[in-house]
């Protein structure tokens, strides 16, 4: 601007267009900062690569030094999984003698000593998560798929207040509100429930599938069902056979959302549950206190509940930052 | 509602009458069950929670609420301890945020140019963000173990008598304050920094290449083009990045630090949310007071989402 007033151009532009982008050796520049990203990649997955190292390390090993080599164990998993008595010396020795017979996880119980009794709590912590997750995303993607519909397609009144006040749902702190639902639970007998961890992670997921899944609706033009309805179909049949189908993929992205975000959760399940309903993320932390810190089952417990959640990253990295930004922000 | 904008909506045919009423109940089918269920279970509570801060409640003594005023507020308010847990999450934040902007936008800059694998790198650096904080803080724990954890053998730390004890604040034997709230700042950009960076990366990409033509035109360095043209355009995206981690910071810290330290050592890293958890779950069930100071993150909580939610409905509209 001023700068090109004062002093003329003193020869043509030869760069690309845009300088900040394109320098020369731009080739030699791409390469480095490929792999500079590559590198702080693997500096992010280190912890992640460590914890898979240690649920396959044995008890003793566990607590030595760091050393990248060691004979690997299925010890973690073993003890994560079942519940075990030390044994007696005469039963070490029958248990030694009918070696041939037994299941991998005998096995490795009795080379420490020890005899299987029956499977360990953290199988029904791990169906807890499961059915709770499950039960509550159906229910979070279900009414929130009908609520996006109308705020994607009809003139509410208020629309914006009301999608605030959706949202805001979300940002409370569990702590602050887990205690008068703690109380409120109390009262009607849905503390430590099914039920009630169902429904109160429905109410925090609500926010999220509304958001993102009116995100997706505002996509599919109105012109379709508008069509559909000059041919005769009421609007909830245009709903259900025109917009549904076309929503498929973000309802699938949704519905995955909400599952991590149930499966994942630790402050309610920590607050509002105790033996029967809680889940699988406070029960690891509490691994901790039995007897003696036992690392490498509770990096074998973590590492079961991760992979579930990894596959899916991976199978939905399309969506990831969209789900994450309540469907306000697309790649 | 106006009944002029309503009709608007409606398609331009014979029987408009029926459609629209057929419509209405609809929307209210569709929007009523939503609505209620968030009615019961986030303004009830809250309503609740409100009552219960004026009075003298314990969930454990059954004896029912005690009126008491405000007795509540002014202990939670002249109480230091209260004041030196928002410090601690003040300090959290600022720490954490400050280096998750700064790290994600160097990252976000190193991805804009896209390079064979880069959208399989973009997957990967998003995985510690979609893991249960709860799990992450257990990670770590194991890696800042002192004398069997990766994280100071990894720094070169060879004997453990003579290396950080991160998360118990300790040097070498010496107290160090301050080394643990460090070291779940660290956690925390370690989760955080690849949301940020892509939030900016996704910010930079939207950038009209017009606007870096005329500074070439116009003969603009690359400080200039960076300071006049990237760094406006992507404000609003960091702005939403800087509010979202600030509400995090709230929420989510909770099952990171309880995974970490739980608070400790002595207090040093009991952000607020651990210290309401205290409060009103542990001891003696102080649920009147929790109550009190409960409202008072509330009404930060709601000013900082107030303004998280506006940039994203502009960030959605832009």
């Amino acid at each position: 601007m001023s700068s090109f007033a004062e002093t003329g151009p003193r020869e043509p532009v030869t760069e690309g267009i845009r300088v900040d982008k394109v320098q020369p050796r731009a080739q030699l520049g791409k390469k480095i900062r490929a792999i500079i990203v590559i590198i702080v990649a693997i500096i992010l997955l280190v912890p992640v690569f460590v914890m898979t190292m240690t649920a396959f390390k044995s008890r003793t090993d566990v607590v030595l030094p760091p050393k990248l080599f060691f004979e690997p164990t299925l010890e973690g998993f073993v003890f994560l999984l079942t519940d075990r008595a030390q044994l007696s010396d005469e039963a070490l020795a029958e248990g030694k003698a009918n070696i041939d017979q037994m299941g991998i996880f005998e096995r490795v119980a009795l080379s420490s000593g020890q005899g299987i009794n029956g499977p360990s709590d953290f199988i029904k912590r791990l169906t807890n998560s499961i059915i709770i997750a499950f039960g509550a995303t159906i229910a979070s993607v279900t009414l929130g798929l009908f609520a996006a519909y109308a705020f994607s397609r009809f003139e509410v009144p208020g629309e914006g207040d009301l999608l605030f006040f959706i949202l805001s749902g979300r940002m409370l702190p569990a702590v602050v509100v887990a205690i008068p639902i703690f109380l409120m639970y109390r009262q009607l007998g849905l503390h430590d429930t099914y039920l009630g961890m169902i429904l109160i992670y429905t109410v925090f997921n609500l926010s999220l599938t509304v958001w993102l899944l009116k995100g997706f609706i505002d996509e599919i033009p109105r012109e379709y069902e508008e069509a559909a309805m000059v041919d005769g179909y009421s609007r909830f049949q245009a709903f259900y056979k025109i917009v549904l189908p076309q929503t498929a993929t973000g309802i699938a992205a949704t519905t995955v959302f909400s599952l991590i975000f149930v499966w994942n959760e630790y402050a309610f399940a920590l607050m509002l549950t105790s033996q029967n309903a809680r889940t699988a993320p406070p029960a690891i932390a509490t691994m901790l206190g039995r007897g003696g810190i036992e690392w490498s089952a509770i990096a074998a417990g973590t590492l079961a509940f991760l992979i579930p959640v990894l596959i899916v990253i991976f199978a939905l990295r399309k969506h990831l930052l969209r789900g994450v930004t309540f469907g306000a922000i697309r790649q | 509602m106006d009944p002029v904008v309503e009709s608007g909506t409606e398609p331009p045919i014979q029987e408009k009458q029926t459609r629209s009423l057929s419509d209405r109940s609809l929307l209210s089918l569709f929007i009523w069950p939503t609505l209620i269920i968030l009615i019961v279970f986030n303004v009830f509570p809250l309503a609740y929670s409100l009552f219960l801060s004026f009075t003298d409640y314990s969930a454990v003594v059954f004896k029912p609420p005690e009126w008491v005023g405000f007795e509540n507020f002014e202990r939670v308010l002249f109480s230091e301890a209260l004041w030196e847990s928002f410090s601690i999450t003040g300090r959290y934040v600022f720490m954490s945020v400050g280096l998750e902007l700064v790290l994600g936008f160097g990252l976000a800059l190193l991805l804009r140019e896209q390079f064979t694998g880069s959208g399989i790198i973009t997957t990967i650096i998003l995985i510690p963000m979609m893991l249960s904080p709860v799990v992450v803080g257990l990670f770590w724990k194991l890696m800042y173990n002192p004398t069997f954890g990766y994280f100071n053998y990894l720094l070169g730390f060879s004997d453990p008598s003579q290396a950080p004890d991160w998360l118990a604040s300790r040097f070498a034997g010496e107290p160090m304050p301050g080394l643990a709230l460090w070291a779940v700042v660290l956690v925390d950009v370690w989760m955080w920094t690849p949301f940020v960076a892509l939030l900016i990366y996704s910010g930079l990409k939207a950038i009209p290449d017009y606007l870096y033509e005329a500074a070439v035109i116009d003969r603009a360095s690359s400080w200039f083009q960076f300071r006049r043209i990237t760094l406006p355009q992507v404000a609003p995206l960091m702005l939403i990045a800087v509010l979202f981690r600030t509400i995090e910071a709230f929420t989510k810290s909770f099952d990171l630090i309880m995974g970490m330290t739980g608070g400790g050592p002595g207090g040093q890293t009991e952000v607020v949310a651990i210290r309401i958890y205290q409060q009103a779950f542990l001891g003696q069930f102080q649920t009147g007071r929790s109550s009190a100071f409960a409202y008072m993150v509330l009404i930060v909580i709601i000013a900082i989402s107030n303004l998280y939610i506006r940039n994203l409905n502009k960030a959605k509209e832009g």
